[in-house]
């Protein structure tokens, strides 16, 4: 055990963990942010994505003791102020979700994504999403949601906010 | 619920008998009538404690849950449904309306569809209405959800309880203004005198009364040409907790003071505990509990829960069994008699097939099979268990809350009153949420901890301890004539299911069987059932038959079908997706299709072989659907476009491996799902027949895709493939 300082949605939390336990389960289990799923425990279903410094990272594979300090980003820091961030706004404008367990996944994946790549090419989306699983099968959904969300984020007059 | 100001009662519809009675046919449910998971040794004079006084008879031997299949120890299997309802709808003084139903949601969007319906009748907006879901002590019974029953018989009663509360305002208001109601009009959460022009809404007619009210005999229901609410594509009503993250699921349910359970799996399937040393797990603080065969432990974190499991010494005894390698030969060896699918049992037989296949001009023999397949929620199954003195409740995910009431009930001997089972909105289901094992397992675990205990499985437990889309092995022989009328079919299905069995091609003599066996792995209800495997089966054999005839396979189809909204389907699919075209060398196009749960479909593919690598790309689909009226055309096609994506990973590549007890790829990373890259254009025809009742959706849509599939392939390269998955490894390897 250790006190690891985590730096999740701008806030600053000491924890006392294992530093070789996951980021997952400190989340969820020490800081009651539950938005991030457990879907496989292997990094292979996308449902735990997070951003650690801005990139989308499997938090049930990332040791906690390795991203302390660290700026991490999880689903309920998406938004902003009551404002959902575009690709949430999207994900509901696209019905791009069936039960939803996989979509703080397929968000945090997708803001990534857009970071990297403001106008991706549906195939950029594919290539870059692939390694989340959404089991009710909504993928074309969540390929379009995607596709409007970068439409809004790189509207130059968009006169909203573009999230983070 | 006595004592609320609104209440309405009604009786047993006959949607719901149709319902029983079909779920008395799909014997694939097995998992409902399998025995009790586990078997606890209580005190017997608890009994006494928690039944009263008396005489009691015990039964313990009784093959477990059959009786919670029907509701739980008071009703038993092969009853009509419950004719008691406490509540469905109550509106508030303060106008806001809560709607209970024991229906559960897991993705379909029934809380939206089904609010949607409430809105419609009731004339109040969306946004004021409350769905009450899937919890055993507020919500009326209800068997579960699954069968594609909800949009059916739940979204037509909710419709009529509505209409009647509706009936009831203006009634109200007719009173107050002491005119005839007749002339009143129930819109937007008001009642309004369009003469005088006067208005009231809702909550100032509710204020300060009591008052109960039974549906009326008339049907006072809105034409579907006339709905307003229902019909259109309303959003996902609590949409935005699901995109914050806020909704909690039942694996992120939290209690003060709450204990993280794990259970200690046997080696094998069926093995039994001979000893075990549980000291070291004790001293690192954990609870444990040996009962029976089961062993749990309880620790203050799931990684603490992982050591102390990790840490147990056990010994088990366990017995050879069959493998995958020889999983076909060992369910026809072990196959019972067949019976009448028609009616109490699984056989089903018109004319006289012998005589038909021995004048007919073409005959064809050949045998399907399918592979055991997993459901992969992306929520594994979760409960949050909680005692409070001899009362329990179980936050759970579960398509049937009140069966796991029973099966809780049961496993701790003590009155179903004393079990409250709540159903959070869950992480889908596709048919494998019908059971409790966690809810009894943290239930178990709570009890010997004295707290509030979670036990959310592992993916790696999901893949070996729920239970599995059935294997199955399916000969077909039929007889044609040269002019492609088939006159002789002959159909026996060994261990995958009877739903879909019977062909709605119109053929004078069939013999018709379903075959019960022995299944090595345990096995139950996955979407769509057995329709899938029957589809595949027989929509495969009709293209085999057309190829024999060298007749087109549409013409072939149309020839031989009379029911006209089947043909529909086929007709309007052919049209979008031009039908007729020659493929490119690689190219390949096949369709499927069929009738289940009262929905048509028609199902068109066109797939890409690359000979050298072997690869199959399936780059289209079109899928026409039909299924009455439509209730929410987006919604609808969001549930064709899934059971499609679902539906390519049991066509294309997904199979459980076994051995000796063991499942071999029990991983995420071992056993494919389709991911976006699987994903073909799909494409969706809505057939909106507003003269026919709304049926369900979410299940139907997937039984065309398979055998499109296997047609399209062999249209690619002349190779006919009956087994399911078709490619697990590229087509070189099949």
């Amino acid at each position: 055990m250790a006190t690891i300082h985590l730096v999740i949605n701008g806030h600053t939390f000491p924890v006392e963990a294992d530093p070789q336990a996951s980021l997952l389960m400190v989340l969820r289990e020490q800081l009651d942010l539950t938005g991030s799923k457990y879907g496989c425990g292997e990094g292979q279903c996308g449902a735990c994505t997070v951003l650690v410094d801005g990139r989308a990272q499997r938090s049930c594979i990332t040791k906690v003791g390795t991203v302390a300090q660290k700026e991490i980003i999880t689903i309920e820091g998406v938004a902003s102020g009551g404002q959902l961030h575009p690709v949430q706004e999207a994900f509901l404008e696209a019905g791009a979700l069936q039960c939803g367990y996989c979509t703080s996944g397929m968000i945090m994946s997708a803001v990534a994504l857009l970071k990297r790549n403001p106008n991706p090419t549906a195939k950029n989306i594919v290539d870059f999403m692939d390694g989340n699983i959404c089991r009710c099968g909504t993928y074309p959904r969540i390929v379009n949601a995607i596709q409007k969300a970068a439409k809004v984020m790189t509207e130059p007059a968009a006169g909203k906010a573009v999230g983070r | 619920m006595s004592g609320n100001p609104f209440e309405t009662t009604f009786e047993t519809t006959n949607e719901e008998q149709y319902t029983h009675d079909r779920l008395e046919r799909e014997p694939e449910r097995y998992e409902l009538t399998a025995a009790a998971p586990y078997r606890f040794d209580l005190d017997r004079r608890q009994f006494f404690k928690f039944l009263g006084a008396g005489v009691v008879v015990v039964s313990v031997l009784k093959a477990a849950v059959a009786a919670q299949e029907s509701g739980g120890a008071r009703r038993e299997r092969g009853d009509s449904l419950p004719k008691e309802i406490d509540s469905w709808l109550h509106i508030g003084e303060d106008g806001r309306v809560t709607v209970y139903t024991g229906k559960a949601e897991m993705g379909q969007n029934i809380r939206t569809s089904l609010t949607q319906a409430v809105a419609e009748e009731l004339q109040v907006p969306m946004e004021k209405i409350e769905m009450v879901m899937g919890d055993t002590q507020l919500t009326p019974f209800d068997m579960g959800t699954f069968g594609s029953r909800t949009t059916p018989t739940m979204n037509l009663q909710l419709r009529k309880v509505a209409a009647a509360a509706r009936d009831v305002l203006i009634g109200l208001a007719a009173a107050q203004w002491n005119v005839d109601r007749q002339r009143l009009v129930a819109a937007d959460g008001m009642v309004t005198d369009p003469q005088t022009r006067r208005s009231v809404e809702y909550a100032a007619l509710t204020k300060g009364t009591q008052l109960t009210a039974s549906l009326p005999a008339e049907d006072p229901l809105i034409p579907a040409t006339n709905w307003k609410v229902a019909g259109l594509s309303a959003p996902k009503v609590d949409g935005r907790d699901f995109v914050t993250g806020k909704h909690r699921y039942p694996s992120d349910q939290k209690l003060p003071d709450m204990l993280y359970g794990e259970v200690l799996r046997p080696p094998t399937f069926g093995a039994t505990l001979l000893s075990l040393d549980s000291q070291r797990a004790e001293r690192m603080g954990a609870t444990v509990v040996r009962d029976g065969n089961f062993v749990g432990v309880a620790g203050a974190s799931s990684a603490s829960a992982a050591e102390a499991v990790a840490a147990l010494r056990a010994e088990w005894k366990s017995d050879p069994q069959p493998s995958n390698k020889e999983l076909f030969d060992y369910l026809r060896k072990n196959a019972v008699q067949g019976k009448d699918p028609s009616g109490d049992g699984d056989r089903y037989d018109a004319g006289s097939v012998d005589s038909a296949l021995a004048s007919a001009d073409h005959r064809l023999q050949k045998t399907y099979t399918v592979a055991y397949i997993a459901h992969v929620p992306l929520e594994p199954r979760a409960a949050l268990a909680k005692w409070d003195g001899d009362n329990l409740t179980v936050w759970t995910g579960t398509q049937r809350p009140f069966g796991v009431r029973g099966q809780l009930a049961e496993a701790f001997r003590i009155p179903e009153e004393r079990v409250r089972v709540l159903m959070p909105d869950t992480g889908s289901g596709y048919g494998g949420k019908h059971t409790g094992e966690t809810a009894i397992e943290a239930a178990r675990l709570a009890r010997a901890a004295k707290r509030p205990v979670k036990v959310v499985w592992t993916r790696e437990e999901e893949f070996s301890w729920a239970y599995f889309r059935p294997a199955g092995v399916i000969d077909v022989t039929s007889g044609v004539r040269g002019d492609g009328t088939i006159t002789a079919w002959e159909f026996h299905n060994y261990n995958s299911g009877s739903a879909g069995i019977r062909t709605y091609y119109a053929i004078p003599n069939q013999r018709i069987v379903f075959h019960e066996t022995q299944s090595p792995l345990r096995q139950g209800s996955y979407r769509a059932l057995a329709a899938t495997a029957n589809h595949f089966a027989r929509e495969s054999h009709m293209d085999e038959l057309a190829y024999t005839l060298k007749m087109d396979p549409l013409e072939f189809r149309l020839k031989n079908l009379k029911d006209e909204r089947l043909r529909a389907v086929f007709e309007a699919a052919a049209k979008q997706f031009g039908w007729g075209k020659k493929a490119a060398p690689g190219q390949g196009f096949g369709m499927g299709g069929g009738y289940e749960k009262l929905g048509n479909i028609a199902t068109f593919a066109e797939v890409n072989v690359d000979r050298k690598s072997g690869e199959v790309k399936v780059v289209r689909v079109v899928s026409a659907f039909e299924c009455g009226a439509i209730v929410n055309p987006d919604n609808l096609r969001n549930q064709i476009e899934g059971s499609n994506v679902q539906g390519l990973g049991g066509a294309l590549f997904e199979a459980i491996e076994f051995e000796n007890g063991k499942i071999l790829n029990g991983r995420m990373s071992q056993y494919r799902v389709p991911r976006f890259s699987d994903v073909p254009v799909l494409e969706t025809v809505l057939l909106d027949r507003k003269d026919i009742p709304s049926v369900g959706a979410g299940e139907c849509p997937m039984i065309g895709l398979a055998p499109a599939i296997a047609n399209a392939i062999f249209d690619a390269t002349g190779v006919r493939l009956r087994s399911l998955p078709l490619v697990p490894e590229g087509l070189k390897a099949s």
